[in-house]
């Protein structure tokens, strides 16, 4: 069985549901199965870790001993998730005594199905945990893409925007202070990429948004600002709450400046999707609160 | 076993070490207690055993009582095994029928219970009075030693070193392995807090090196392999060839001229590549020797054979060019060596937040002091790489210093320097200066007045460490530096043209390499470890072998000088005894027993074992009792001087027997 299993996390069947949307889309166009992983749980994000280890530890754990029954890599596309599942993993490798407390929890407490039915849910070993754009990268590769690329989106620059949690404090797949790999891929899809947008890898103010709000839109401010003065279209991110922050704070970060302005927030699947001619509505782009209309304007796949 | 020689008479003396033993051990009743132990006819107790009444009691009972052996119970033998070895042998006794036991560092300071503190200090009396009537009388040996001394490193350490031993009288062999001494401190401009020009004062030092005749200078050479011991060192030095006949060579440079490349074409080392020279160069104008010297990376006779030889042809005369020279060795005899061979500068690339090699407008300090050098790649005016000469320049400190993910060790100059690099660039340029410190470290003679005059002089002090360097938007050529500003409590975002990076000092690349070959050992740091970082801060666990400079651990020219004036100073005390008297607790082998099969060869640290005629034989000169053959010996043929079989098993016996 060929493929990746796919963990989507809380957030692509929420707030980053156009995330779920278009890297299914992409992911169906250049021929990839993602089999959604039976009945995942939250990966308990990095709240729940400050709160209590051991049970965050366990509840991430649980995600991992399903997958380790298939076998398959899991591909986690939310920055957080991926953070934590591949956390968790080190933890419980680097860590037996960690590892058989928890393991003993879960095979106390929660089963898998099995031929015969239910039989208690074991973990030995983690299987690799995957960012789609590692994935496209380094599986698919950038030639792939390019040759699946049939409406390249030129004229377009975009600032490509990795947040922290893809390269902090672990960097499996890319450079930690100059990532490239969503660079790649988006010059792939004929994009002007910003390769010296200098934020590329800041804080997007994260969950600070609803605790210390005036810092968190201070970040955004600052992010969104640097990209305009660069001359970027749209700012592409790779992480649902990422998005989320650089969207839905966008009035309150440009009011902070004292400027007017709007700047659509895409997830570089939706680009990539755009590029291969898929429908706006494949691509979710109908749910972005900031029109992508003007950007987007005279391209053919504008449905 | 055998029989212990006879019952000899033993003394025992227990030290209050004013109230630090006396504190927590009973001595009256340690004393009382060890008066009843076999073979003790005297015992005593003593305010302080190594003052000069201390010692005199022991000399006294030797001759009134005729004791045959003496244990004193103080403090570490680290500390006062020679005092009292001295005393013993002064009052007439083998100074080798003693043995010290340490109730100080093993007793009294590590425990609270009275009781049991007492009960370990008899514990431990017990087992040295059962061991010390085993002991045999030892003489130290005494070995020649060779009056010549090795520096290793031309820099400012080096020189100074080779100077002083050379001044002294003394045959000096100077090994550097660049074409020029000279060393980092050739390569800036003015020196802090006093801005003397640092050319003004190397130079005459460089020349006073090259002049006088008890120093022989090996430049393009680097020791290969390091053999014997303190006193008689065999050193193989490797010369690569410079392709210029040295002695020929009188530094007109006329072939300099005559080059077929019109241009130079080589990233010039001395600039760090801020300019081109050409194949055939000179390091820098003060260059010693004043010799050229060839590249055949970049000389076009060696990858292509060139017919017209222009260099060859312009010194016809001389006839100095030699383009068949190979690799030479020389082996020298010395009796002490000196390592000298400084630091480099951390790469400041391994940051890459910072964008040095990624952005123009980032220099490291080391760059910037060949900037502001008259002789330098721009005459000395501040020019960038773009052309244009900066209104706003940012310093930042602390680059690869104070930072766990690079080095933990605080590089002890860079504030300094960083200041003399304001003072220099505001003067040169008038510019914005802002400096971004963690802590300004200026604990030295002038150096805190220097720091109140250059802020007065208006560069911006700002405390934190930048976070990172990123081009500013609109492409304006200039980059932003992002700091929390820790005082004011907010980030600032600085725009500037030029950023210096005050990099740190980190041990050469090769300093493994260096360890090893002299048999020294480095710290976590990677520096050169001294012998003691108080008390014998010159030295190394090898005897013979000194520190001086930056190889030992960042530091400025001051102390550096005052470091290889130390060096210096201990091998010539070293050099001046004439020989050395060593330790006599040396292994040995028992001939008959040895069945050659090398065992001990490869166990023993120190390589002083080698087989000859199928039996090992032990070098007691090389051989620091360490034991590792001794235990090792599979036949028991290895015996070693005050740690027979005997005292050992004694000494344990007394410790496990409480009486």
């Amino acid at each position: 069985m060929s493929g990746y299993q796919y963990y989507p996390g809380c957030s692509l069947k929420g707030t980053g549901k156009p995330y779920e949307e278009s890297l299914l889309a992409v992911a169906e166009a250049l021929d990839i199965r993602l089999d959604e992983l039976p009945d995942w749980n939250c990966c308990g994000a990095t709240a729940y870790m400050a709160v209590d280890e051991l049970q965050a530890t366990t509840l991430a754990t649980r995600n991992l001993a399903i997958a380790a029954a298939d076998g398959r890599d899991l591909i986690a596309p939310c920055n957080a998730c991926w953070l934590v599942l591949s956390k968790t993993a080190g933890h419980l490798a680097d860590d037996p005594g960690l590892c058989s407390v928890v393991c003993g929890a879960l095979q106390a407490t929660c089963t898998i199905p099995n031929g015969d039915g239910p039989a208690p849910l074991s973990y030995d070993a983690s299987v690799p945990i995957r960012h789609p754009l590692d994935v496209l990268v380094n599986d698919v590769g950038v030639e792939t893409v390019a040759a699946a690329v049939t409406e390249p989106l030129e004229g377009l620059t975009v600032a490509p925007y990795y947040g922290c949690q893809i390269v902090r404090p672990l960097a499996p797949f890319d450079d930690q202070y100059d990532p490239v790999t969503m660079d790649r891929l988006l010059e792939a899809a004929g994009c002007d990429v910003l390769g010296d947008y200098p934020f590329k890898t800041r804080c997007c103010g994260a969950s600070q948004m609803m605790t210390m709000p005036d810092v968190g839109v201070d970040l955004v401010a600052m992010l969104l600002e640097d990209a305009i003065a660069r001359g970027a279209d749209v700012i592409a991110v790779a992480c649902p709450l990422c998005q989320f922050n650089l969207e839905a704070y966008q009035s309150k970060a440009f009011k902070r400046l004292g400027k007017k302005g709007r700047i659509p927030i895409l997830y570089f699947t939706q680009l990539l999707g755009l590029a291969m001619g898929l429908s706006h509505r494949a691509l979710g782009l109908q749910r972005s609160f900031v029109d992508v209309k003007p950007v987007l304007a005279g391209r053919s796949s504008d449905a | 076993m055998r029989e212990p020689n006879g019952t000899p008479r033993i003394g025992v003396y227990v030290c209050h070490c004013g109230t630090n033993i006396a504190s927590t051990v009973d001595v009256a009743a340690v004393r009382d207690a060890a008066e009843s132990l076999p073979g003790v006819v005297l015992s005593r107790d003593y305010k302080y055993m190594c003052s000069d009444p201390g010692q005199e009691l022991i000399k006294h009972d030797i001759a009134e009582f005729g004791l045959e052996r003496v244990v004193v119970a103080s403090c570490s033998p680290c500390l006062h095994e020679e005092t009292f070895r001295g005393a013993v042998g002064e009052g007439g006794i083998n100074p080798y029928f003693f043995q010290m036991v340490n109730i100080r560092e093993h007793d009294s300071w590590v425990h609270r219970d009275i009781a049991a503190a007492t009960a370990k200090a008899n514990d431990l009396i017990r087992a040295a009075v059962r061991r010390v009537r085993f002991h045999e009388p030892l003489e130290p040996r005494r070995v020649p030693i060779d009056p010549r001394v090795m520096v290793v490193g031309g820099g400012i350490a080096g020189i100074h070193a080779a100077l002083t031993l050379a001044n002294a009288g003394k045959q000096v062999y100077l090994v550097e392995r660049e074409p020029s001494i000279g060393g980092h401190m050739a390569m800036f401009d003015k020196t802090f807090p006093t801005l003397d020009c640092a050319a003004c004062i190397l130079t005459p030092k460089m020349t006073q090196v090259r002049a006088h005749p008890n120093i022989q200078i090996m430049t393009m050479s680097e020791v290969e392999e390091v053999s014997g011991f303190v006193g008689d060192y065999r050193v193989r030095v490797k010369h690569h060839p410079r392709f210029v006949i040295e002695d020929a060579c009188v530094g007109c440079l006329e072939c300099i001229d005559a080059c077929v490349f019109r241009n130079g074409k080589t990233p010039d080392e001395f600039n760090l590549g801020l300019s081109k020279r050409k194949p055939i160069y000179i390091p820098f104008p003060q260059a010693v020797p004043q010799v050229v010297v060839i590249d055949p990376e970049a000389c076009i006779e060696f990858r292509a054979g060139c017919r017209k030889k222009t260099c060859v042809e312009v010194c016809a005369e001389r006839n100095a060019i030699d383009f068949q020279q190979e690799v030479t060795y020389d082996e020298v005899t010395v009796g002490a060596i000196i390592l000298a061979t400084g630091f480099q500068a951390f790469e400041a690339s391994r940051l890459p937040q910072y964008g040095y090699g990624r952005l123009d407008a980032v220099y490291t300090a080391l760059e910037v002091e060949r900037l502001v050098n008259a002789s330098g790649p721009t005459e000395g005016s501040i020019v960038l790489r773009d052309g244009s000469t900066p209104t706003s320049i940012g310093i930042i400190h602390c680059i690869g210093s104070r930072d766990k993910n690079t080095n933990e060790y605080c590089s002890r100059v860079c504030c300094m320097y960083s200041l003399k690099l304001a003072h220099l660039l505001k003067e040169k340029t008038d510019a914005e200066i802002y400096e971004f410190y963690i802590d300004m470290r200026t604990p030295g003679k002038g150096f805190e007045e220097f720091y109140n005059r250059v802020e007065e002089e208006g560069v911006h002090f700002i405390r934190g460490k930048v976070a990172d360097v990123y081009p500013e938007a609109g492409n304006t050529g200039r980059v932003v530096l992002q700091a929390e500003d820790t005082l004011a409590g907010m980030v600032r975002k600085i725009p500037v043209d030029m950023v210096v990076l005050a990099t740190g000092l980190e041990p050469q690349p090769d300093a493994e390499d260096v360890r090893r070959t002299f048999n020294i050992t480095c710290g976590s740091g990677g520096f050169f470890t001294e012998r003691h970082p108080k008390l014998a801060p010159v030295s190394t666990f090898t005897d013979g072998v000194f520190l001086a400079g930056a190889c030992q651990g960042p530091k400025d020219i001051p102390d550096t000088v005052a470091q290889a004036g130390a060096a210096a100073a201990e091998a010539l005390a070293l050099i001046d005894a004439g020989h050395i008297e060593l330790e006599p607790n040396t292994a040995f082998v028992v001939e008959e027993r040895c069945s050659g099969c090398r065992t001990c060869v490869g166990m023993c640290p120190f390589s002083a074992i080698s087989i000859v005629d199928g039996k090992a034989v032990i070098n007691e000169v090389l051989c620091k009792g360490c034991g590792t053959c001794v235990a090792a010996c599979p036949s028991g043929a290895i015996r070693q001087n005050l740690f027979e079989d005997e005292e050992i098993f004694e000494e344990i016996l007394g410790v496990l027997t409480h009486v």
